[in-house]
């Protein structure tokens, strides 16, 4: 027994030195963390429990029986997030450059089975050079599995990847099916062929790090959802997205004790519409003054600024929040706004997280780049996903709300339980002046009717109260009470039923 | 009395002046442009009256709008603050012809003394000490530059017509004189509608003290001491207190007595400021008369007592000032603090914007001190390029100059204002500022002590100790916040450690935290204690705690792993690790920032007025690349090395924003 036990701990010990102290400080002097130092940063202290640590390859061409590495080069297990469970994989460059084998996937097979049984998120943080080219199909076998894992959870547990290195070829699937895909500036990339293969085959010359790095798909892709600094910032973040997710698609969104007086008056929220309605002005404000504690855990902030997407929490519960951002493109939809709004609805709706729309839309962009990019099935897909979302959801017009896009920004037409408007809201086809220009087209010669026309045209649309005599305003809501009026209208929504037809899957405009 | 006065200005000055008017029972009427339809004046008025578009030449300095609006209201009386029409005689005239009363001195005394040069040659008439300089008028800048030399360098280039700093320029030789003369009389032109100019010798190690006097129109005069307004930049007045930590009695009194005498000299009445300009032998020499309210102005009724709002308003009703000389004393000291929209980390460029958050210090008014803000704006409210980038005048009160500045410290820290750039860290560390609490102050105490700018402030070990005990305690209580969320593993809750490492900027401090019900005693790794007490809870951003017994006052903003504060004008990044966390954090590689070096940023939104260079030429250091013009400054933007202009991005008439990229070099 007692050899039993020194072997024991020689095997952790060997276990936990992954590929061997060079390794760890080559790691070290790239800026990144080893696997086992991450899992410590993720989780709460002392509490991961690993699983499959001594578990090896099997393959035994091109000298592999000898290189050999317990835990074969990927960390699995649970743990806690401030006392709430999470499943975690961690691949650990140090052993052969952290790439997959078929054991490999097996072990992360298993945390993802693990936690789609038991009801919690995925963690998955990426370090891995790819396939483990010697065990040939046998890897891009071990990679399918995981894949058709990350398809199976989607939608039962939060599935979130965190790329801390390289993340390329096959590999890039896994984390491009998960929820939410976050980044390391400068230490980590994603693509499906690397700068070599584009050179060879489109004589492209580029960088990985214009490629694949995170700069390009926060910015320009929208792969990621999010970049930052170092590992320690990343993790660190992780933590505290973690802190506003359900555990999984059975379970309420959690709610934590909060020092934010829910009827709190927000006076400087009277003046936050400009007097003149072409004036921008910053819809993050009134996020943030909306929000227990000014806390706002924004997605995707670096792509599509024209709208914001994130979650904040009323009374100290989740809630995810969608606006039109009025200082980009005016706040219009386009496709990439539609696109990154749309695939945040329907994680909340997915995971049972209420949603709250804010709006200040002119419409959709014009032009022939968003016809030819196909805004029609774009924009439709923001639209699919309210229509379809049966979570709580509140909407306030704080101004603009024109056309088409007034319909798509969860319009009580669309099942919007509380749809509230400022008195500044414009609920109309369009604005004044394009509406008189099209309904007095015979008196374009003349700028006095034309003005006159327009006042009156102001008059009767410019203003939240034509769709509040339909009802399709709740009511009119004061800018300086809308916290108060939001913490009460998803209050009296705690216990909302509504379900969709059965349908094996719906067939959303992809 | 007058039943309603109207106040043809704007921002705190016309807040205040309604203050006192409602006190007094008299109705109020407050006069707006565009950009001030929902200003603060407006608001607090009884009536308002639009008077035009937002630039001041179109709306607060048009004479006949403002006698509209007093027909229009049936004001009797006009109270015309500073700046803007205060020391204009021909409105004085058009009050005096339509039979309103102006809430000031006579246009005679505005005459006399508005104009630099006359005023100059009455003081000396009138026994009042005087600095050498040219007192005519100079047609051209090879006339000034061959009048400066006569003078001797430095001299000082001032708008005739000028004040706060406008049109105003010091020179130490003749490439400046060129320069400032041209800079000069532009923007005399344009803020006074008047670009005539002076120069006189510039007095080295001055301070420039000023004498506050009040008549009555019965022949009585009286001095309600000294301000001591020697913290300037770019002679733009920052701080002022009252009385000067400099004068003695003796001097005090020779210098009120000549203010008086000046003032009845020119048959001044109402509220006006005898500017001196001091040298370190108690030397005084006249500067000008200031025939108005001066922005300054409350530190003087703080330590008098008086309101000098009241005063004038009684003064233009025709009474008999009921204060004599002898009811005039000194009671304790007074501070001074201008807030200003200018972002000391930028070279105090103009900063305008949306006021997303203005939370001022409580006012109290107690036995040991008395906080009093002088403010024109508001939360939500805006900050437009259209005036005056000062938007409150923070002032504090104590028995003696020492607990006159701790109360400000304290005040200063307690002031939240977000949006905007601001000077508030620099007020701050001018409060802590060894030269500054000895006493021992010139008008070039900021460009001596600051020659490079403001850079932040660092604070002392001691401080930076309070800080992170402060940090560790509040990061405490909100990691166990975070552990009491919903949904956790019961039984296997994560448990908040007592050992924490607070890393501020680099400098890392090992601590435990032993909590109690009252706050918490947090250990340093040598031993030393600190009891921190706090009601602060997460989201709170302003920490009002206790350590050691002293207050503690910071700003708390949100940074991934702990908070960002503010305290005492220094800005730190607060992080707050397990030990554990904190041997990992070390292993982060440092990355340097992206290199600005060769490109001309755009300092503060504004107005592209001349570009001086093309692509392709050669600059040298110093050399004028070209000129911003923003809240009506103009700011000539120049070369920061020796360099070769690639390309230009910006051309005359561009709007452009903070950081837009003017040119690029090589």
């Amino acid at each position: 027994m007692k050899d039993i036990l020194e072997q024991l701990e020689g095997r952790r010990a060997e276990a936990r030195l992954g590929g061997g102290q060079k390794r760890i400080d080559a790691q070290h002097a790239k800026g990144k963390l080893t696997a086992r130092e991450r899992i410590e940063l993720l989780l709460d202290a002392d509490s991961f429990e690993e699983f499959d640590m001594f578990v090896t390859h099997r393959a035994t061409d091109f000298g592999m029986a000898e290189n050999k590495v317990a835990g074969d080069g990927v960390v699995t297990g649970w743990g806690t997030i401030n006392g709430r469970q999470v499943y975690v994989f961690s691949q650990d460059f140090t052993v052969l450059g952290g790439s997959l084998s078929e054991t490999h996937a097996q072990k992360i097979c298993k945390v993802m089975d693990m936690a789609m049984q038991n009801g919690a998120p995925v963690i998955g943080l990426n370090d891995s050079g790819g396939a483990r080219i010697q065990e040939g199909v046998a890897s891009l076998a071990g990679y399918a599995e995981v894949f058709q894992r990350n398809v199976l959870a989607s939608g039962v547990v939060p599935q979130i990847s965190v790329i801390m290195g390289p993340c390329a070829g096959g590999a890039v699937y896994s984390p491009a099916m998960t929820d939410f895909i976050f980044m390391v500036r400068e230490s980590s990339y994603m693509f499906v062929t690397g700068p070599d293969v584009v050179k060879t085959v489109t004589n492209e010359v580029v960088t990985a790090e214009e490629l694949g790095g995170a700069a390009t798909h926060t910015r320009k892709s929208s792969v990621a959802d999010g970049a930052f600094e170092n590992d320690v910032v990343a993790l660190t973040e992780v933590r505290r997205l973690v802190d506003f997710l359900p555990a999984n698609n059975r379970a309420k969104p959690p709610v934590r004790p909060f020092f934010d007086d829910p009827g709190r008056i927000e006076p400087s929220l009277d003046t936050l519409i400009p007097d003149n309605a072409n004036t921008p002005y910053d819809m993050k404000e009134l996020i943030v003054k909306l929000a227990d504690e000014g806390d706002f855990y924004e997605i995707q902030a670096e792509f599509a600024k024209n709208i914001l997407t994130g979650f904040i929490r009323l009374e100290g519960s989740t809630v995810g929040v969608v606006a039109n951002q009025p200082m980009v493109l005016a706040g219009c939809l386009d496709i990439d706004s539609s696109r990154k709004a749309a695939r945040f609805v329907r994680f909340c709706d997915a995971f049972e997280i209420p949603l709250l729309t804010l709006v200040d839309v002119p419409g959709f962009l014009p032009g022939t780049g968003q016809e030819l990019g196909g805004v029609i099935k774009h924009g439709a897909k923001l639209l699919f996903a309210y229509g379809e979302a049966t979570v709580p959801k509140v909407t306030v017009i704080t101004r603009k709300a024109y056309g088409g896009a007034y319909d798509v920004m969860s319009s009580k037409h669309l099942r919007g339980d509380l749809n509230y408007a400022w008195p500044t809201a414009e609920i109309a086809v369009m604005g004044a002046k394009g509406a008189t220009e099209i309904l007095y087209r015979s008196e374009l010669g003349e700028p006095e009717k034309i003005a006159a026309r327009t006042a009156e045209y102001e008059r009767n649309f410019a203003n939240p109260f034509k769709a509040a005599e339909r009802g399709f305003i709740d009511e009119v809501i004061l800018p300086h009470s809308t916290r108060k009026r939001l913490c009460r209208a998803f209050a009296s929504l705690r216990g909302k039923r509504l379900s969709n037809p059965w349908k094996k899957h719906d067939n959303i405009p992809l | 009395m007058f039943k309603k006065i109207l106040i043809a200005n704007r921002g705190e000055i016309a807040c205040r002046v309604i203050k006192t008017a409602r006190r007094m029972g008299i109705a109020t009427v407050a006069v707006y442009s565009d950009a001030d339809r929902n200003a603060l004046h407006v608001r607090m008025a009884d009536e308002a009256v639009h008077i035009g578009p937002a630039p001041a030449n179109r709306s607060y300095i048009v004479i006949d709008r403002i006698m509209a609006a007093i027909r229009e209201t049936g004001a009797e009386a006009v109270h015309p603050g500073y700046g803007f029409l205060s020391e204009n005689p021909k409105f004085a005239e058009a009050l005096a012809e339509a039979d309103v009363a102006f809430i000031g001195p006579p246009a005679k005394a505005i005459e006399a003394m508005g104009d630099k040069i006359t005023s100059k040659r009455l003081a000396a008439e009138a026994g009042v000490s005087t600095v050498p300089g040219y007192m005519g008028l100079i047609a051209d800048a090879d006339e000034a530059v061959r009048i400066s030399g006569e003078i001797g360098y430095p001299v000082m280039i001032k708008a005739s017509a000028g004040g706060g700093g406008k049109g105003m320029r010091i020179a130490w030789k003749e490439d400046e004189v060129r320069d400032g003369f041209q800079s000069s009389k532009n923007e005399a032109a344009s803020s006074f509608g008047d670009d005539r100019i002076f120069i006189e010798k510039f007095v080295t190690q001055p301070r420039h003290i000023e004498i506050q006097v009040l008549a009555d129109a019965h022949g009585n005069t009286v001095y309600l001491n000294e301000r001591e307004c020697s913290i300037q930049r770019r002679n733009q007045k920052v701080i002022e207190e009252a009385p000067s930590p400099f004068l003695d009695e003796a001097t005090r009194k020779a210098m009120g007595e000549q203010a008086c005498a000046l003032a009845s000299a020119v048959g001044y009445t109402s509220a006006g400021t005898v500017e001196f300009i001091v040298d370190g032998e108690r030397n005084f020499y006249f500067l000008e008369m200031n025939t108005r309210l001066q922005v300054e102005h409350p530190v003087t009724e703080l330590i008098t007592g008086i309101d000098l709002v009241e005063q004038m308003i009684r003064v233009a009703n025709g009474e008999t000032l009921s204060i004599t000389q002898g009811d005039i004393g000194i009671n304790g000291w007074a501070m001074e603090s201008r807030l200003y929209a200018e972002d000391p980390y930028r070279g105090f460029l103009p900063s305008i914007g949306r006021l997303t958050r203005y939370r001022p210090p409580e006012e109290v008014a107690e036995a040991d001190h008395a906080v009093r803000n002088d403010t024109g704006v508001f939360e939500g409210g805006e900050i437009s390029m259209y005036y005056d980038p000062m938007i409150a005048k923070l002032c504090t009160w104590g028995p003696d100059r020492a607990a006159a500045i701790e109360a400000m410290r304290v005040a200063l820290d307690s002031f939240e204002v977000e949006g905007i750039g601001h000077n508030l860290p620099f007020l701050s560390a001018v409060m802590d500022h060894p030269k500054f609490t000895s006493g021992d102050i010139t008008t070039a105490f900021i460009a001596e002590e600051y020659p490079e700018g403001f850079n932040g402030v660092e604070l002392p070990e001691a401080q930076l100790r309070r800080v992170a005990a402060a940090a560790a305690a509040m990061y405490r209580v909100a990691e166990i916040r975070r552990t009491r969320v919903s949904g956790r593993l019961d039984n296997h809750e994560r448990k908040v450690g007592s050992d924490w490492v607070v890393d501020l900027q680099g400098v890392q401090f090992p601590v435990t935290v032993k909590a109690d019900r009252a706050g918490a005693t947090i250990a340093f790794a040598d031993g030393a204690e600190h009891r921190v007490a706090s009601d602060w809870t997460p989201g709170d951003q302003l920490a009002r705690l206790d350590v050691d017994g002293t207050p503690l006052v910071m700003k708390v903003g949100k940074i991934t792993g702990g908070f960002r504060l503010r305290t005492r004008g220094a800005d730190l990044d607060v992080r707050v690790m397990s030990p554990r966390q904190a041997e990992l954090a070390a292993l982060m590689p440092v990355k340097a920032e992206a290199d600005t070096s060769k490109l001309l940023l755009c300092p503060m939104p504004g107005l592209i007025v001349k570009v001086n260079v093309a692509e392709g030429d050669e600059v040298q250091e110093g050399q004028a690349l070209c000129t911003v013009e923003a809240m009506k400054m103009e700011n000539i933007l120049r070369a920061e090395r020796k360099g070769r202009v690639s390309k230009i991005n910006a051309a005359e008439g561009d709007n452009l924003a903070v950081d837009d990229v003017i040119m690029e070099f090589e």
